[in-house]
């Protein structure tokens, strides 16, 4: 009887799990499941033409041009900075300033751009709307901005619900986007 | 010298007996969170950054739709849709919307989010074009894909 033991030769494992690795390394793709979510309205229906008054004071205008050149109520704006700010207090108005929103729920934020506004821009304004909506709704609930998103990605656990509609009670996210205008491409 | 002879001939060596273990752990967490690309994208996809980013809730009902100009020359200059792996024209959107449902659960179908993944020099007519179609499929939900900027910049 042979007395050897007999053994596997483990000296190239750290090689070949090193070669799967690199593999895996290279073939992996993190999927990139995040961005800025909205609901589309409901088809338009042809035989009714719904046009729906509304004040000119509970609007919002923001409007881009084929250049992606800003024009907010009126004026143009180079400067996003105070953008966000603005939206706030337009939303927060409630009938202080008479040339302002009535309340939260009848103020909209109207968003129009041209066919050639680039899709960047898109988002970027996007962006600063939607996170004048949610920094309302983190203090609503008394949590920070991050938070509240976090808790609006997992409304299946009831505090993380609480929060969510905490925030959104008061505040309906009024994003009017309109279809483009075909001045540019 | 005698006393710095034996400190020489102390061994320096790293212990490497662990070493498989370590690249067998990092290995078990790539092959977790590896995800096979089961088309290869056709158009540019330089994504745009955001701040205000959401998670999905559940990754199983989306589907993508990339838009941009083709990467190859051959299929021209013009912002094409890549659905899956072929490139789809905005009228079969109702069409593409319809068989991505079916691909579903019957409870969840009215759930499905259209992940839009939009170059960032797309042109917003296209994009707009898409949402109609979407509209009319009663495909209402959507994402526009972003990339993180908030640690670049506050916003």
């Amino acid at each position: 009887m042979a007395r050897s033991t007999p053994e596997i030769p483990n000296a190239s494992m750290a090689d070949i799990a090193f070669l799967l690795l690199t593999f895996f390394l290279v073939t992996t793709t993190i999927n990139n499941d995040r961005g800025l979510s909205i609901g589309l309205p409901p088809p338009p229906d042809p035989n009714k033409k719904d046009e729906i008054k509304m004040q000119e004071k509970n609007i919002f205008k923001i409007q881009v041009n084929s250049s992606d050149a800003l024009l907010v109520e009126g004026d143009p704006m180079s400067d996003l900075s105070g953008l966000k700010e603005s939206i706030i207090k337009f939303i927060r108005n409630n009938g202080q300033d008479p040339n302002s929103s009535e309340s939260p729920q009848k103020a909209v934020v109207s968003f129009k751009t041209d066919r050639g506004t680039s899709h960047k821009r898109f988002v970027e304004i996007l962006d600063i709307v939607q996170g004048a909506y949610y920094d309302i709704y983190a203090e609503e609930a008394g949590v920070s901005n991050k938070e509240w998103r976090e808790a609006a990605a997992k409304l299946s656990d009831p505090s993380s619900k609480a929060i969510y509609e905490r925030g959104k009670r008061d505040y309906p996210m009024q994003i009017s986007i309109a279809e483009p205008t075909k001045i540019g491409n | 010298m005698s006393k710095f002879k034996k400190k020489a001939e102390v061994k320096q060596e790293i212990p490497t007996s662990s070493m498989p273990d370590v690249v067998f752990m990092l290995l078990f967490f790539f092959m977790v969170t590896t995800e096979m690309r089961k088309s290869s994208i056709e158009v540019k996809q330089q994504i745009p950054k955001a701040a205000q980013l959401r998670k999905l809730e559940r990754k199983t009902l989306v589907a993508n739709l990339y838009i941009g100009q083709p990467t190859k020359a051959e299929y021209g200059s013009e912002e094409r849709i890549q659905a899956n792996d072929v490139f789809i024209e905005t009228g079969d959107i109702i069409r593409w919307v319809n068989e991505e449902k079916s691909k579903l659960a019957e409870a969840e179908r009215e759930q499905i989010t259209i992940a839009i993944k939009g170059d960032k020099d797309a042109k917003r007519g296209i994009i707009a074009d898409v949402e109609t179609e979407l509209r009319k499929g009663n495909a209402r939900k959507v994402l526009y894909t972003a990339a993180d900027n908030s640690a670049e910049r506050k916003n």
